[in-house]
């Protein structure tokens, strides 16, 4: 039985503690707003904050949650408007959108650490994320809009 | 607030018993004046199109105005054009717009195979008259309300305007109202004149589910959740036209959650658009149902296609180019000009097989219950999706309904909407209970309907002066045919106009010829389709004769391109496609392409002064009746590594609705361009596919983006019909590209992806 924190609240699991975080969040907990995009960390769509830090919820296993706190798309902020967020829809980031969870919850990481990224930080820090529509300029201008406080 | 939408004519007819106050209000009747249109475009279309405001269009008592989108939004930005287009018409206020996504049922809305860069091209006509007749009959409800002649009332903002008295009336008091007046006829209606325009060829609009895709509320077919459902994956055969020998059902079964295990029967071929068959894992969650899927230990009959190997087949494809093939186009002599020719050039391009890799994988949830079947799913053609649904299952297809969710990504591959069909077949042995059938990436990456794989050999004769006056370009690849048709020797008329029957150049003598090449997977349509190889083969080429020539590449492809004129393809090509339109109404306008070649030029800074080992590529391509040119500025080090500082695209797509995302999918057909042209590919040994996810299986990441990309539309033209848009760009982007890197450091790149070619 692990106890943990999602988006603020208490939760516990007591099924398999093996299945990855993803599919406790997205078959279990009814939050699809984490997205399967390929099960083996290669692309980023299912990027979660587990106690603050971007982790790909396909390879955590529920048991590595146990005692701490996960943050998903759905709680990163309570309206909706983190500044990420909001510079995302701002500048009309999103094409399919499948990815852009993942993107967002990814580089409100980094604005964590670099308050101020570089082009290079952003590249460094978003290498992981795919976006197959091919956003990754206006990705990285709503990052840099975002970061001056929109 | 009452507010009923009108999404289905059961719906419709079910508003009409409840006395909803509503525009839609009953069966609409044939539309005489339309049926005596030609058919092209959208009506050329099955089920051709629907303008009627009733099916399209409601007004609640609170003023807001619901509009139903037809056709499947995967990142184009659909959802958010077709409504602006009748918003705009129909003088509706933007912030008071819903927008209700139709389930599959063409009957009712109108073709809805949402591909072929065919939305707007098709829909701007009909969804501007859908809103026109609805303008037309709230201004008739508010004239009769106040007595007056509908000349002294206007529309204007969701609200008709009295103008002799200045009182106005809400859209949402008139609405029950409208709904009694006749629908206007086609040739009754009076549409807007693009001066008067508040929304069309507009910038401003928001995507309408800004705020759902950034939250992590938008629903794609990956997300679909019902109460008591289950998951499932399915082990299909590796090789096309495989099937299961053995499996181990009691070791899935064993697995903890694991409850079900259900055969998918393997089609003949060629099997279109049905599953491939295999065995599904039902489980409790998706992680179990994989575990379970692993415990299964299928093995496999592979059959006859298990000898598909892809470098033995690019050396089939090799010796066939090189031989005589169908001849498909044939201008003037080419072997007598070659003859007498000063120069003789030739090159072979190669491009292999790509997977569309769409963000989400297919999935699809079902439910068979009472002899009904209702499948939520994210595909481009829910018709489709419905009536191979009905066929499998048995059920009636009025008993059959395709909820349309969000696509996480299109390209081609959810057209054919072969993951619907498994989840039904599955929920039919479900009882009753949900199901959910989940793609994971491999099975994505490794039972998908491939791009084709192509060998593009060209010849051309130079004269003295370094003109081209004899040009052969032998294409060979497996047809997409071969999905619907037993062992088709020849691509088809729609792949031979995707740029090779349709090349636009001057040059008096050419010669086009297609090569037999059998189909050992199945071949599907990507994002632009046979316009990759074909534009990779043409504008390589053309910068290599300008080399040759010792010619600047853009004055030299203005050259080839020749002086304005529109070439008659009819009369060149047998069978001539042009994107299933008239020719006479999208004509192969080479002056549209010279002005984007120019416009890009421009823009783009041709000719500027660059630093070592920097070099720039230009090419150009008409597809999908749209015309783009591209500039790519590519640099590659010492050691061989290839970065891109600057990309200029300019597009002529005619007129157009939102050039947000003109823009948007234009910086996305960079990114896919530069993809394709880097890193990605599909090769088969064994039969089988040898990728696997995106480890590898590569796609442009970040870092490989341009550090700048320039759109650069032209002005919208309202004598020119709307362009697709979807898809043009993606064609002239790998060789512009290829073409930089020759500019850079003079090697010629002839084999995609570049991968390794470039490293010191």
């Amino acid at each position: 039985m692990a106890t943990f924190k999602l988006n603020g609240q208490e939760k516990s699991f007591d099924g398999d503690q093996a299945i990855p975080a993803l599919w406790y969040l997205r078959d279990i907990a009814g939050l699809t707003g984490t997205k399967f995009g390929c099960g083996v960390a290669a692309c980023g769509a299912c990027t979660i904050h587990l106690d603050g830090d971007a982790v790909r919820a396909c390879q955590t296993p529920m048991s590595a949650v146990a005692d701490k706190s996960i943050t998903t798309i759905e709680g990163l902020d309570p309206n909706g408007n983190h500044p990420l967020q909001v510079a995302w829809r701002d500048l009309n980031v999103p094409q399919c959108g499948y990815c852009q969870a993942g993107q967002i919850m990814q580089a409100a990481a980094l604005l964590k650490d670099k308050p101020q990224p570089t082009n290079a930080d952003i590249d460094e820090a978003m290498f992981g994320n795919i976006c197959r529509c091919g956003t990754y300029q206006r990705i990285r201008a709503a990052i840099h809009q975002a970061s001056k406080g929109g | 607030m009452t507010h009923i939408i009108n999404v289905s004519r059961r719906e419709i007819l079910k508003g009409a018993a409840a006395g909803g106050l509503a525009l839609s209000i009953g069966i609409p009747p044939p539309n005489a004046a339309l049926a005596a249109e030609p058919k092209y475009g959208a009506d050329g279309m099955p089920h051709g199109w629907v303008n009627d405001p009733r099916v399209f269009v409601g007004v609640a008592s609170d003023g807001t105005v619901s509009i139903v989108c037809h056709r499947s939004e995967m990142g184009q930005g659909v959802r958010t054009g077709m409504p602006l287009i009748v918003a705009d018409e129909m003088e509706a206020d933007w912030s008071k717009v819903k927008i209700v996504q139709a389930p599959g049922d063409e009957v009712a809305f109108g073709n809805q195979d949402t591909d072929g860069s065919r939305s707007t091209r098709h829909f701007m006509r009909p969804m501007r008259q859908c809103g026109a007749a609805a303008r037309m009959m709230l201004e008739a409800a508010a004239a009769k309300k106040w007595g007056v002649d509908v000349g002294d009332v206007e529309a204007k903002n969701n609200e008709v305007i009295n103008k002799k008295s200045g009182a106005k009336l809400g859209y949402g008091e008139l609405a029950a109202d409208a709904a009694k007046m006749p629908v206007p006829a086609a040739d009754a209606l009076k549409l807007k004149s693009p001066e008067a325009f508040r929304y069309i060829g507009k910038e401003g609009a928001k995507i309408v589910d800004g705020f759902d895709i950034t939250t992590g509320r938008a629903r794609y077919g990956q997300d679909v959740l019902l109460p008591g459902m289950k998951f499932a994956v399915i082990a299909r055969p590796p090789v096309m036209g495989g099937k299961v020998k053995t499996y181990n059902e009691p070791a899935a079964m064993a697995v903890p959650g694991v409850v079900k295990v259900v055969t998918i029967p393997a089609p003949d071929l060629p099997s279109a658009f049905l599953p491939v068959g295999g065995v599904a894992v039902v489980a409790d969650n998706t992680y179990a149902a994989i575990k379970g899927r692993e415990a299964l230990g299928v093995t496999w009959d592979d059959g006859p296609h298990a000898v598909y190997d892809s470098v033995a087949y690019r050396k089939d494809l090799e010796e066939t180019a090189r031989k005589p093939g169908l001849v498909v186009r044939k201008d003037g002599d080419f072997d007598a000009a070659l003859k007498g020719a000063a120069k003789t050039i030739e090159a072979e391009y190669y491009v292999p097989h790509l997977a569309h890799a769409t963000m989400e994988p297919p999935a699809a949830t079902a439910v068979v219950k009472d002899g009904s079947c209702e499948v939520w799913t994210s595909v481009q053609s829910p018709q489709a999706a419905h009536d191979l649904c009905a066929k499998a299952t048995g059920i009636a297809p009025e008993k059959v309904k395709v909820n349309v969710t969000l696509l996480g990504g299109g390209f081609g591959r959810k057209s054919k909407p072969d993951f619907a069909v498994e989840a039904a077949l599955i929920a039919k042995a479900m009882d009753g209970v949900p199901v959910k059938v989940v793609w994971t990436r491999e099975d994505d990456i490794r039972n998908g309907y491939y791009h084709t794989v192509s060998l593009e050999r060209l010849v051309a004769g130079l004269d003295a002066s370094g003109k081209t006056v004899a040009w052969l370009h032998n294409s060979t690849a497996p047809t997409i045919l071969a999905l619907f048709a037993p062992d088709p020797k020849h691509e088809m008329p729609i792949e031979l106009g995707m740029g090779l029957v349709d090349n636009p150049f001057a040059v008096p003598n050419m010669r086009m010829e297609n090569g037999e090449a059998p189909a050992h997977t199945r071949i599907g349509w990507y994002r632009s389709v046979s316009n990759i190889s074909h534009a990779f083969a043409i504008q390589s080429f053309a910068g290599e004769l300008a080399a040759a020539a010792g010619k600047d590449q853009k004055d030299y492809l203005l050259d080839l391109i020749g002086p304005a004129r529109i070439v008659d393809a009819n009369k060149a090509v047998e069978n001539f496609w042009d994107y299933g339109e008239n020719v006479a109404v999208y004509p192969i306008d080479t002056g549209r392409l010279r002005k984007v070649v120019e416009l890009v030029a421009d823009k783009g800074e041709w000719g500027r002064k660059l630093p070592a080992r920097h070099g720039l590529g230009i090419a150009a391509h008409r597809s999908f009746t749209t015309y783009v040119a591209v500039i790519v500025e590519a640099a590659v080090d010492d050691a061989g590594k290839l970065s891109i500082p600057r990309v200029d695209i300019a597009i002529d797509p005619g007129h157009f609705v939102n050039p947000d995302r003109i823009r948007s999918q234009l910086q996305g057909a960079v990114i896919m361009g530069i993809g394709l042209a880097m890193s990605s590919q599909i090769t088969y040994k064994n039969g089988r596919v040898v990728q696997s996810n995106f480890d590898d299986y590569l796609v442009t990441r970040m870092p490989d983006m341009p550090q700048v990309t320039n759109v650069h539309i032209t002005p919208a033209d309202y004598k020119l019909p709307p362009g697709g848009v979807g898809e043009p760009g993606v064609p002239p982007v790998a060789p512009a590209l290829t073409n930089a890197i020759f500019a850079a450091i003079g090697k010629r790149i002839r084999t995609l992806p570049i991968g390794a070619q470039l490293k010191a």
